[in-house]
């Protein structure tokens, strides 16, 4: 198989190991007086966005960051909870480079690109020491030094975290650094701010319309290169671990000026998260997978099993995921996981009022900390009462702040009886289609963190968005952004006037008008609630043929309906999120559609994306290496119609092997 | 559609914009179910407006797992409602009763003008940030990470303070709409460190100044803050930053 022509992936030449340190020290530079001419618009403040404008604005480019939210510190990267990945070795347990890039292709079920996932590991290191650098207080050691837990898809500990906060503690030392050059001048922050869409002229991407949310106005923004660090796309399932404002707009408005979408099915189901509990629910909240690493899961071995948890004696507990992969255990990658929590529940032995969920117990280790803390105390012959309640003590400072989230939404106490669990939408892995220096199809034009398709292949490992989003914004496109902006020192800045930001102006307008005028008698949020039901149903945890076929002629139908009979209140020129949640949701729609084009397409199953006709006696994912080894980019060709580009993926330093974790 | 078998009755605060007089509105909220959050009791409501040809209530939001500081409302005269240490995204309807009556308004500063409705624009907690909430160390200048020791209470205690969500709740609850909780919780984090400590006179002083020109109150130590935050920040932050801006103060007096 050959890589088509339109997909230029600019792989360095080289060994795996020493390719990203060549290429860094050759990349062509920008010298310091032509930085303050050039200038770069960052759509999007999380982890990438905030990362890449401050490291950006550092380096002495002109900056102009936009975010949705009232304060670029709200970006969803501040939910994440478990941890970042990086190859340090502290723990002394046989970490590299080496092991890391291996983990990640793996867990990624070898559907990602060698040449990056290589460089995010061997930047990994660099992150954390930037991250204490800026003050962020990760958990240390009574010795000083920085502690370290497990993460699924792994066998040694890797992962840094500030108890269940740590995207929060990331995100805030990336929006201290941003403020930083905000407060001295070098980016223009413009908050409340969302990116309707990208202007190019001859090919290039030269700048953005933005409406400003608060006055509803529109306005025209130019760049000599646009980043988009605008997150994933969960929420075309209605129901996710994700924001309400966590959208596609952004990307997809970029897809249909050029940039091609990769790999758009693979959607990560994320194995524990508070169950669905009634048709009002809004979104599902995720409890990190540090939770696994001192949990047991379970279910009962007798169907239907009606019993309290605590009633259930030891021996009458299926412990799935040990008894299946006894090396990994609880800690399987992701996609393992859920699949198998699903397939308990498929056969009858969930558990609760829904039977759609399974037990996360911490008893054993609750026990297991209370006597080590019983030991370091000297009691001698404690009582079990006493070794549980100093348990409960060690349990509480790891993952206090999670397990008083479950409480309050379940109203049960985690502390007394074990957590019901179940897989939720959680992660996009695929995304805008980059090359190695994260730029798209489109020139200028760069997608980072979730909103590219890079590093994670078919399923990407806990504690890994994380590592990534800082990875592209602090440490890779401060340098590859130079191999296109040396070409650019002498393009002026473009007046906005010019017909292409004006055209792109009326577009944004027309769309708004017409939104207007359908006046329908349905809300925006009951078009997003069905498109999530088909998208759940079909293109789910489990796809297959039939029903990605029947799905991709009912989101069509929706579509219609949706701009027939749309109902959307208020006016342009005001704060409106009805107005916001239209556009948003209308390209979710759109959105849908390619998910399953690409679903359908696919006729193989790897990580995340899972196809019933394709899997091993044992229920495994079965993957078509000989026939499927690329990365599907999809180009869009107008309305419902997308064309298919393939890149090879070539694997030079890593054997293709069915994964194992038995 | 219906949920559940709660009725509420409801009169929330609505205001077309900055500019405009503002007025309580009374609506019904029927059908709710106790497992609903409050956010989504606003979401059923909004719903029925809107397929009755109304304005929806606008309103803050966004994680909805009460980690992101976006929901910002008082709830029968608290911030973030009845209960202790939890973001109104994260109160749910069983903290109420069928038949209640539920008051809901926007923060209430000089320093948050109301955008619309329920949503205020809190722009000013980031200035402060950008007046001093860092540590000057640009990308690429850092060494690696177990080179800096922190004793482990001191790093617990750095992070209670950076917990803050900057949701503004302090300065809500607060009778002078002081924001000492927020400045003194990222003063705090960052004075803890050794890392922060290089330039930690600089920082709360230009902090401290930034928080005045916003236009906020005083402290006058009620604690009502501190009852108030939905992170449970503890007022000792407070009493930290009253020290290092003394010394500082003193200092570059000199």
């Amino acid at each position: 198989m050959a890589s088509s022509p339109k997909l230029n992936s600019k792989i360095p030449e080289g060994t795996i190991e020493n390719k990203w340190t060549k290429y860094r020290s050759t990349v062509h530079l920008v010298n310091p007086a032509n930085k303050r001419s050039l200038e770069i618009l960052v759509v999007g403040s999380g982890l990438a966005g905030a990362s890449a404008a401050a490291s950006l604005a550092e380096m002495g480019y002109k900056v102009k960051v936009f975010c949705f939210q009232d304060s670029p510190r709200r970006a969803h990267s501040i939910a994440a909870q478990g941890g970042v990945n990086a190859a340090k070795n502290y723990q002394n347990d046989g970490d590299s480079v080496y092991r890391l890039f291996y983990d990640t292709i793996k867990g990624g079920d070898y559907r990602a690109r060698e040449a990056n996932v290589h460089r995010l590991a061997e930047v990994s290191g660099n992150i954390i020491d930037q991250c204490v650098a800026q003050g962020v207080p990760f958990a240390r050691e009574y010795g000083g030094t920085l502690s370290n837990r497990s993460f699924g898809g792994t066998q040694v500990q890797r992962t840094f975290y500030a108890a269940g906060q740590t995207g929060q503690q990331l995100l805030l030392g990336a929006y201290s650094a941003l403020q930083r050059q905000v407060g001295m001048g070098a980016v223009k922050l413009l908050a409340r701010h969302e990116m309707m869409e990208v202007v190019t002229i001859d090919g290039k991407a030269r700048g953005i319309i933005a409406r400003d949310l608060v006055s509803g106005k529109l306005e025209r923004h130019f760049g000599h290169a646009v980043l988009l660090c605008t997150g994933g796309y969960g929420n075309v399932f209605y129901l996710s671990t994700n924001a309400m404002g966590s959208i596609v707009t952004a990307a997809w408005k970029a897809h249909k000026k050029g940039a091609f979408f990769g790999n758009p099915c693979y959607t990560q189901i994320h194995p524990t998260c508070i169950p669905v509990s009634g048709d009002h629910q809004s979104k599902l909240t995720l409890m990190s997978e540090s939770l696994r690493n001192d949990g047991r899961i379970w279910v009962p071995k007798k169907k239907d099993d009606n019993r309290k948890a605590i009633d259930i004696p030891e021996e009458e507990r299926d412990y799935y995921l040990e008894r299946r992969y006894p090396a990994f255990g609880n800690l399987v990658p992701r996609d393992v996981a859920s699949r198998a929590a699903k397939e308990r529940c498929d056969a009858g032995y969930g558990v609760g009022t829904s039977k759609m969920a399974v037990y996360l117990d911490f008893a054993a280790n609750t026990e297991r900390y209370g006597k080590i803390e019983a030991t370091k105390h000297n009691l001698h012959n404690p009582s079990k009462a006493d070794i549980i309640k100093l348990g409960k003590e060690v349990v509480k400072e790891k993952y206090g702040n999670l397990f008083d989230m479950y409480k309050q939404i379940t109203g049960e106490d985690p502390y007394e009886v074990p957590m019901r669990i179940y897989p939720a939408v959680h992660y996009t892995m695929g995304g805008l289609w980059v090359d190695y220096n994260l730029q798209t199809t489109v020139e200028g034009l760069y997608a980072l963190g979730e909103a590219n398709f890079s590093d994670h292949g078919a399923n990407r490992l806990g504690a890994s968005a994380l590592m990534q989003g800082l990875a592209d914004g602090y440490f890779v496109i401060p340098y590859t952004i130079g191999d296109y902006l040396s070409e650019e020192i002498r393009t002026k800045a473009i007046p906005t006037d010019n017909e292409a930001f004006v055209k792109a102006e009326k577009d944004v307008q027309d769309r708004i008008d017409k939104l207007f005028a359908i006046k329908g008698s349905k809300s925006v949020d009951h078009f997003h609630k069905r498109l999530g039901k088909i998208m759940w149903d079909k293109c789910g945890m489990a796809r297959n043929k039939e029903g990605l076929t029947s799905a991709i002629t009912e989101i069509q139908q929706l579509k219609a309906e949706f701009w027939k009979d749309v109902r959307v209140t208020g006016e342009a020129n005001e704060f409106n999120p009805e107005l916001e949640k239209a556009h948003r949701v209308a390209d979710f729609i759109e959105l849908g559609e390619l998910m399953c084009k690409d679903a359908l397409h696919r006729n193989e199953s790897c990580g995340g994306h899972f196809r019933e006709e394709f899997q091993t006696a044992e229920g495994e994912a079965l993957r078509d290496d000989d026939n499927f080894a690329y990365v599907a980019a999809w180009e869009y060709k107008g309305d419902s119609s997308f064309e298919l580009h393939k890149e090879e993926l070539k694997f030079e330093n890593i054997k293709l092997a069915q994964r194992n974790y038995a | 559609m219906s949920h559940g078998n709660m009725n509420l009755t409801l009169k929330v605060w609505k205001q077309k914009n900055k500019d405009s007089k503002g007025k309580f509105e009374t609506y019904d909220a029927k059908g709710i179910s106790p497992d609903m959050s409050f956010l989504e009791m606003f979401d059923v409501v909004n719903e029925q407006l809107i397929s009755s040809g109304k304005e929806p209530i606008a309103f803050d939001h966004d994680c909805r797992e009460g980690i992101c500081g976006m929901c910002s409302m008082y709830i029968n005269g608290r911030p973030h409602g009845p209960k202790q240490g939890v973001t109104t995204c994260q109160l749910h309807m069983r903290s109420f009763k069928d038949g209640d009556v539920i008051v809901v308004e926007p923060w209430r500063s000089a320093a948050f003008p109301v955008i619309k409705d329920l949503a205020v624009d809190r722009s000013s907690f980031d200035r402060i940030m950008a007046a001093g909430g860092f540590v000057s160390v640009n990308t690429g200048n850092a060494k690696d990470a177990n080179n800096i020791l922190i004793p482990k209470p001191d790093a617990d205690e750095a992070f209670e303070a950076a917990a803050c969500i900057g949701c503004g709740a302090c300065v809500a609850a607060c009778k002078n709409a002081s924001a000492m909780l927020f400045v003194s919780a990222k003063v705090s984090q960052l004075a803890l460190l050794p890392q922060g400590k290089i330039e930690a006179r600089e920082r709360v002083l230009n902090m401290v100044a930034q928080m005045d020109e916003e236009g906020f109150g005083n402290c006058t130590n009620t604690g009502a803050c501190e009852a108030e935050c939905p992170k449970s920040i503890s007022l000792e932050n407070i009493a930290r930053m009253n020290r290092e801006y003394l010394v500082s103060n003193a200092l570059s007096k000199k």
